[in-house]
């Protein structure tokens, strides 16, 4: 168990560490920020006094390793457009996306299930059909599309919904949350429901064919055979063993939902870490953007391993191999 | 006795009525990324912050000549000598008084190490107090664009700056945040209420300001929206009251509109193309052995092979107006002469060509910026065709602008798009930057193609240095007149900026793309 710990763990440094390198080589071919700062009239003395001030000129290992020796420590410097602590920056915009994604992520399970076991149910009704062709275009159609079309209808042509940003705020210590006025939930429909589409389709495909396959079961049929009612047989035993794989996959998405918010943040504007990383990127904000990137790699690896863990507890068949010491 | 007394009352309540409240709402692709008035010289803060915080002497929206503002009357004393008196009248937000210290303070701070005014504290030696409401400004040398230089240096409270720790401009590259960073407080029209970045900006009227205003705005609320479709759309769901940069494929439905309208604005910046004219030989070229650039009548050639009517009306929808000078109508040196153009004729082009030794034409790099200019990269792409029909194979690369401009600036690129504002409206900030001989002190500092011709920069030291003002706008009206023949730079367009807005809004469209905070009326 401890081996296998360890081993997961250097694993997840070493991806760590391949993850700064990357993003911080791929920063030195974005563009120059000193552009940005000192404007076009400047002239090439400003310029490189500048680039030395910034630690722009120094060779690429020593800026990667002081680079890496301070993100180790939650430090990644001045973000160059802002003038601010870029970590102070994140802690700034992190509340918008975690909520973001957290009611996107309630709205796709909430929405998604129920659906999936409806077509699963229901097979060939209208209403299934329905449903397994809006999954398509859930599936197929970009999230700034979707995005777009839902401010048109929404807020353009029926005026219910406004358009972008994230309304009244409470702040709560260093936590701002958009959830507890009015306002904050008017504002966050739209974007919870084009982030939650794509995660809503898969899993109401995901329940759907697992539903189909578990009512064809033994046990299944045993169940009827003992004259339970549909209801028993549907939800208590054939939904329960559904949601093994369900869980699993919500799981990883959860990494999917913060990243893939990007899109959905710019789209309208939300107030979150990826609209924060757009930004830096037009402005080759270097710091902002690593930051960004790493913190991305750690939220995946950390659920990763989490989930890697709880299979661990959860599938005895590896406990066994493992304990096995060949 | 009594009736008066009744009489006031009613008079109040009428005052009371008269003055709703009006929130003008508006939005535009970023946020400011400071308060701080000389930590970062860009237009869009420069232009939000002209509504907390005054200069000495800004812009007429209307006519763009220099007027009166924490100044009343200035004069020269001396060729390096500028004089200015001072309004009286004038509070600061938190109620303190306007004085001499205060301007020599703030034009002393923008001069700091921090700041990044230089451009427009350039030639001011030092500043010196000769009474409470009397300053004197000493330049180094003879400068005529002094006054125009002022427009730009905001004017901040020295007590309020010394009680803050703000006593210096933030510096960009540090963490340390000054009290002015997050903070403002001016003498002008609006009060900062609430700044969150990139998120909201609230300001409100201030009561107590010195001047008279047009408009009947009360709070002015700019929240930035990156993504363009979604400004849009705020625009059209009655969100917000006016977008700044709407998307121009959008406009002709706006235009068409009951409820919307644009507003159209020639900006004072000119696009055009520059050429290495130092290589001897063209990287990526097939001409070996020589530049062909080198060449004024292959410079005239590629001119007269533009059509440019056809790009203004396909490419660029409308927003740009053709000219044929270095700089736009706005700004002094311009004339009627040198704003025309060589016309447009393949044939011609096609002569010139041969005359110059190529008759086959020749390959050569093309570089434009993708996201810098109005439709830049389509302009690119329809002149590369343009240039095909008489035989130049351009071969066109465009880039992000943060790319880009550092690319020109190491003279990488053969051919290049460059748009130039002026925000002296003096021909001398082009002319210095892009025509005259790469040199120190800003002396061809975006001469990136390495135009060189003494006779140029000879009118350019002579203008310096002139005193008259007559003689020395029509130094500079000469040199743009030498750019033109020899092609230095080959003109394209004077960029228009539409602004669309609801139907009830009443702006005027300055030159410098700015909202004049005074003039805004929503009916």
């Amino acid at each position: 168990m401890f081996a296998f710990i360890l081993r997961r763990l250097a694993q997840a440094v070493l991806v760590m560490v391949s993850v700064a390198l990357i993003a911080f080589m791929l920063f030195q071919y974005v563009g120059d920020p000193v552009v940005f700062l000192l404007g076009q009239d400047a002239t090439p003395e400003q310029v490189s006094e500048l680039r030395g001030q910034l630690g722009l000129d120094r060779p690429f290992l020593i800026q990667f390793w002081y680079f890496l020796v301070n993100a180790v420590q939650g430090e990644f410097g001045i973000s160059l457009r802002q003038g601010a602590k870029v970590s102070h920056l994140i802690a700034e915009r992190l509340p918008a996306t975690l909520e973001l994604a957290l009611v996107a992520g309630v709205l796709a399970l909430v929405a998604g299930i129920p659906m999936g076991v409806y077509a699963a149910l229901k097979r060939g009704s209208f209403v299934s059909q329905l449903f397994m062709t809006i999954s398509l275009l859930g599936v197929s159609l970009p999230t700034f599309l979707i995005g777009i079309l839902l401010i048109l209808v929404f807020s353009v042509y029926l005026g219910w919904l406004p358009s972008f940003g994230r309304g009244e705020v409470v702040q709560m210590g260093w936590w701002s949350s958009g959830l507890l006025t009015a306002n904050g939930w008017v504002h966050i429909i739209l974007p919870a429901i084009t982030l939650a589409i794509f995660q809503l389709t898969l899993i109401m495909r995901l329940v759907r064919a697992e539903m189909l396959e578990v009512l064809r079961t033994d046990y299944i049929k045993f169940a009827r055979a003992r004259g339970l009612t549909n209801r028993a047989v549907h939800f208590g035993h054939a939904l329960k063993n559904t949601l093994v794989p369900v869980m699993t996959i919500t799981g990883l998405q959860l990494g999917g939902l913060i990243a893939f918010a990007i899109i959905t943040e710019t789209v309208f504007q939300w107030p979150g870490m990826g609209l924060l990383f757009i930004q830096a990127v037009t402005f080759a904000d270097i710091p902002v953007m690593a930051a960004y990137l790493c913190l991305i790699a750690l939220i995946f690896v950390v659920i990763n391993m989490v989930v890697d863990l709880l299979y661990f507890a959860v599938d005895p068949r590896l406990r066994v191999e493992n304990a096995g010491g060949h | 006795m009594k009736m008066t007394t009744t009489m006031l009352a009613c008079a109040l309540a009428l005052g009371t009525v008269g003055v709703q409240a009006q929130t003008f709402k508006w939005t535009s692709a970023s946020d400011i990324s400071s308060w701080d008035i000389h930590s970062q010289n860009n237009a869009l803060s420069n232009g939000i912050h002209a509504a907390v915080y005054e200069s000495l002497v800004y812009y007429d929206s209307r006519t763009f000549k220099p007027e009166p503002v924490l100044a009343t009357a200035w004069s020269q004393i001396s060729p390096t000598q500028l004089r200015l008196t001072l309004r009286t009248d004038v509070k600061f937000h938190d109620g303190s008084t306007f004085v001499a210290d205060d301007a020599v303070f703030s034009i002393e701070r923008a001069m700091s190490k921090t700041s990044n005014f230089a451009v427009y504290t350039a030639g001011i030696d030092r500043v010196v107090k000769v009474n409470a409401k009397t300053i004197d400004i000493f330049t180094s040398n003879p400068n005529p664009v002094l006054i125009n230089q002022l427009t730009e240096l905001r004017v901040m409270s020295k007590t309020w700056s010394e009680k803050n720790n703000s006593t210096v401009p933030k510096d960009i590259k540090t963490q340390d945040e000054n009290f002015a960073h997050r903070n403002a407080m001016g003498t002008g029209p609006f009060v900062l209420k609430e700044w969150q970045p990139d998120q909201k900006m609230v300001l409100s009227r201030n009561p107590a300001w010195w001047g008279k205003s047009d408009g009947n705005v009360t709070e002015v609320i700019y929240t930035p929206v990156r993504n363009v479709s979604t400004r849009m759309a705020a625009l059209l769901s009655g969100a917000v009251d006016l977008v700044l940069d709407p998307s121009p494929q959008d406009l002709g439905r706006i235009r068409s509109s009951s409820e919307f309208k644009v507003v159209d604005g020639v900006e004072n910046r000119t696009i055009f193309f520059g050429m290495d004219q130092f290589r001897d030989e063209l990287p990526g070229s097939d001409v070996k052995g020589k530049n062909p650039l080198k060449d004024q009548r292959v410079r005239q050639a590629l001119y007269q092979a533009i059509d440019i009517d056809t790009i203004v009306r396909v490419s660029l929808r409308g927003l740009g107006q053709t000219t044929g000078a270095l700089v736009a109508p706005q700004v002094n040196g311009w004339t009627e002469a040198v704003h025309k153009r060589y016309p447009f004729s393949a044939d011609a082009a096609k002569k010139l060509l041969s005359d110059a030794g190529y008759p086959a034409g020749f390959e050569v790099d093309f570089a434009c910026p993708n996201n810098r200019y109005i439709n830049d990269e389509a302009i690119c792409q329809a002149v590369t065709a343009m240039w095909a029909r008489v035989g130049v194979r351009a071969k066109l690369r465009t880039l992000p602008l943060v790319t880009y401009f550092p690319m020109i600036q190491r003279y990488e690129a053969s051919i290049y798009m460059l748009g130039w504002g002026v925000p002296t409206f003096d021909a001398m900030y082009s002319l210095q930057s892009l025509v005259r001989t790469v040199g120190a002190q800003g002396d061809g500092n975006y001469n990136v193609g390495r135009y060189s011709n003494p006779q140029m920069d000879a009118l350019i030291e002579r203008a310096k240095k002139e005193t008259d003002l007559k003689l020395r706008t029509e130094i500079l009206t000469k040199a743009l007149a030498l750019q033109n023949k020899d092609v230095a730079h080959i003109p394209l367009h004077n960029q228009v900026i539409p602004w669309a807005m609801k139907k009830n809004i009443d702006v005027v469209h300055r030159a410098d793309n700015r909202l004049d905070w005074r003039l805004i009326k929503i009916k």
